[in-house]
């Protein structure tokens, strides 16, 4: 138990007035311009996502049956869900949580090997941030002049930036709203009928807020999502560990930091110069030479903007790099024998550590990964194209006809998920000697009629032979033939009788 | 709120001045952007309140300025499906019996629409799923019809009724009461012979004498071997389905003192359209001839 010194309460050391407020005033980040292969990555990938994006909808794919010709579609009113010849029915809803799973499991592996690379450069909030930042930029200049016109005067320039500014990003948001119906309908109707005002309310609905939150999120709210709305930092930590990537700062490396004028030594001190470039270019505006932090989505312009200084300055790049936490502890060991300067760098360098990619860690999660696909491929390969339910009345559970004889009767549904319409003999196994009556067909034969990309409902009539005895209750499957006599699909259920 | 300022020494913030076994809160204020978010969602709700119905009040409530209720809504989405439902129905009033039977498309159509009309309209007597009742409420799933289990016949017996005064074609059977015509002994012994038609009789000596008794009053509407007569509404006798029980004291109090069904007639209630899915439904439940 600690036992605390009095609190002196001297004017010196107590303020009159508390010194801060419940809530924090948020401080704007102005993200530079920068160059290199961090900032090339990202801008691949970003024209990568937004044309897969924007593109897809526009994909033909043409399909028999009334649904449109469209290579992705979600089709909410008729619950299906079509990918190029792939038809999702609403009750195979388990293959979209396939996927799900895997590019959950996909991104627990690669945020354990290249730490945050989903935060820095394939997150919408991040590509949409990264396209407005670079509209910014192109229309109100880098980050001083940035700055200068928001603590300038509120001039006409200044307007008419900003009015510039703000209408490209909401036709940017407009866009992206726009894009996203068109995902759940056919995509040339669907803007059609946006652009003409035939569009029903929900897609107007859906075309609005997705808009608003394009260019709220993207536009004003930035880093502040990350930080502050999104869930994943706060529990990335638990797919991160010692070996993983993460972008770093060598402290054993950078420390002693200060200025350096040009044919100055670099011995006795560290190869840091705070020049600030690393907090200039960092979108969420943070110090990265704090080390680890929850703020830091892991994009790497940091490692960009310090190369080209460290270039600049005749020193070795990598002050800010990719490192696991092993690898800089080791490092941090054998600095410490060595005084800081050149001779440091050299000496770490050469005990540097492999790279551990397979870890228990990798390994399971690959695992996973692999066993989940699978499941869902052979799944997906034996999945039939004919499905058949039975559902026996309730009330009653048996029909006693005048002769003593006993009646079962069902609801068959046929779930028929192909293109042609194959009509199919209906065969009950497990009691024999059975008459089999289907409602409507027209014939004495039980015949199952079904329709093309639908469901066909038919009430079946199941009577005992006469005087057969019955047990309270009888297996029995009910079989559907094609012409060729093979079975096509099976399901089954029981025939119920009085108590004897 | 703090009222003295204290750093930490390791992340150089301020302490908020609480401490747990030897753990300070650091001063991590929330953005006051969150805060302005609060106030507009406040906003928003008395917006919300001015749009739709919302605060109660002496005599009812404030009724919002936009005018909507849930009645309204339901009662639109109401004439959106019933619009949507129009061809069909329209369809199925100018078909016949038959050719709904025989069209895939207005078959089920009319069973879907039959089944939502009988749990409305016919549940209560002839059960969920048509299984009848104790007490004179005719099964409509198995195959003893008392007027007839052909389509026409039930579309009939569900537009004009069973004894009842709404409608003049109401299906009407009357059975005498045989307490004041008949004596205890007769009716002891017409019953032994009624038995006697499914091999249950007891009394073989009188089941013969309740043979001559069954052959002067109830043949006519019975049928000679208990077979029924339809045109008369007589039920069948000879079989496994009794309407009021089949032991000898339930068949003896028929007797003694009727017991006789009533059904409205509900072509005066509910629209052609209806009364014809009804019927296709109730033949589809298994005992349609």
């Amino acid at each position: 138990m600690t036992i605390e010194a009095p609190t002196r309460t001297t004017p010196a050391e107590a303020p009159l007035s508390p010194p801060s407020s419940l809530y924090a005033k948020r401080i704007k980040v102005y993200p530079a311009r920068v160059n290199g292969r961090f900032r090339a990555a990202k801008w691949a990938f970003l024209i990568l996502a937004l044309a897969a994006y924007y593109i897809t909808p526009w994909i033909r794919w043409p399909r028999p049956g009334d649904a449109p010709d469209q290579f992705l579609l979600v089709d909410l009113a008729g619950r299906r869900f079509y990918l190029g010849p792939i038809v999702i029915w609403q009750d195979e809803l388990y293959f979209v949580t396939g996927l799900l799973i895997l590019a959950a499991v996909s991104l627990f592996l690669v945020t354990s090997l290249f730490g945050r690379v989903w935060c820095g450069y394939a997150c919408p909030q991040t590509v949409w941030t990264d396209l407005y930042l670079w509209v910014e930029r192109r229309i109100e200049g880098d980050r001083n002049a940035r700055l200068r016109l928001d603590q300038g005067p509120r001039n006409a320039a200044y307007w008419t930036r900003k009015i510039a500014k703000h209408t490209v990003w909401l036709v940017i948001a407009a866009a992206t709203g726009g894009a996203f119906v068109l995902y759940v309908g056919d995509a040339p109707t669907t803007l059609r009928a946006i652009v003409t005002g035939e569009a029903g309310s929900w897609t107007y609905a859906f075309f609005g807020i997705l808009t608003f939150t394009t260019y709220a999120l993207a536009g004003w709210a930035r880093e502040q999502v990350c930080t502050y709305m999104c869930p994943w930092p706060r529990f990335q930590a638990a797919m991160l560990d010692e070996h993983s990537l993460v972008v770093s700062y060598r402290a054993w490396r950078g420390e002693p930091r200060g200025k350096h004028k040009q044919g100055e030594t670099w011995e006795g001190r560290g190869d840091c110069v705070d020049c600030r470039q690393c907090v200039n270019v960092c979108p969420t505006g943070i110090d990265i030479r704090d080390g680890q932090q929850l703020e830091c989505i892991g994009c790497g312009l940091c490692i960009d903007a310090c190369n080209q200084i460290m270039d600049r300055v005749g020193r070795p790049r990598g002050l800010i790099a990719l490192d696991t936490l092993t690898n800089l502890q080791r490092a941090e060991a054998v600095a410490s024998a060595v005084p800081p300067g050149p001779a440091r760098v050299e000496r770490v360098a050469a005990a540097r550590a492999e790279w551990r990619v397979i870890r228990p860690r990798t390994l399971i999660y690959t695992t996973v990964l692999v066993a989940v696909a699978l499941v869902m491929l052979v799944a997906f390969v034996l999945r039939s194209t004919t499905e058949l339910a039975v559902l026996r009345d309730r009330a009653p559970l048996y029909v006693v006809l005048s002769d003593g004889t006993i009646r079962n009767s069902f609801t068959l549904k046929v779930w028929n998920k192909g293109y042609d319409e194959p009509s199919y003999h209906l065969r009950l196994e497990g009691l024999p000697g059975v008459t089999i009556a289907v409602v409507g067909a027209p014939d004495e034969r039980p015949l199952i009629a079904t329709r093309a990309d639908g469901v066909t409902t038919h009430r079946v009539h199941v009577t005992a032979a006469p005087g057969a005895r019955l047990a309270e209750s009888t297996p029995v499957t009910f079989v559907l033939q094609d012409e060729a006599g093979r079975a096509v699909v099976s399901t089954a259920s029981v025939f119920l009788a009085p108590k004897r | 709120m703090p009222t003295k300022i204290e750093k930490d020494s390791l992340t150089g913030k301020t302490t908020t001045g609480h401490e747990w076994d030897g753990i300070k809160e650091l001063n991590t204020p929330l953005p006051r952007w969150w805060l302005y978010i609060f106030y507009a969602t406040i906003a928003w709700s008395a917006v919300w309140a001015l749009l739709y119905p919302s605060f109660p009040g002496f005599s009812g409530h404030f009724r919002g300025l936009t005018g909507w209720t849930q009645r309204a809504a339901i009662v639109e989405q109401m004439t959106v499906a019933r619009a949507e439902q129009a061809p069909f129905l329209d369809r199925i009033r100018g078909a016949s019996l038959d050719e709904i039977r025989h069209s895939s498309e207005l078959l089920a159509y009319a069973i879907a629409g039959g089944r939502v009309a009988f749990a409305d309209n016919c549940a209560g007597c002839h059960g969920s799923g048509g299984q009848g009742a104790t007490g004179g409420f005719p099964a409509l799933v198995d195959d003893e019809w008392i007027w007839g289990g052909s389509l026409e016949d039930i579309h009939f017996t569900i537009v004009h009724g069973i004894r009842n005064a709404q409608s003049v074609e109401a299906r009407i059977s009357q059975m005498p009461v045989y307490g004041g015509i008949l004596s205890r002994g007769q009716i002891n012994d017409v019953a032994e012979f009624v038995l006697s038609l499914s091999n249950r009789a007891t009394d073989q000596a009188a089941a013969r004498r309740g043979e001559e008794v069954y052959a002067e009053n109830c043949v006519s509407c019975h049928g000679e071997r208990g077979e029924g007569v339809r045109a008369v509404g007589g039920p069948a006798l000879n079989d496994a389905i009794w309407l009021y029980g089949g032991t000898k004291a339930e068949i003896v109090a028929q007797i003694t003192n009727p017991r006789m069904g009533v059904m409205p007639a509900w072509g005066s209630r509910l629209d052609a359209a209806t009364i014809k899915m009804l019927a296709v439904y109730v033949h589809t439940l298994g005992g349609g001839e």
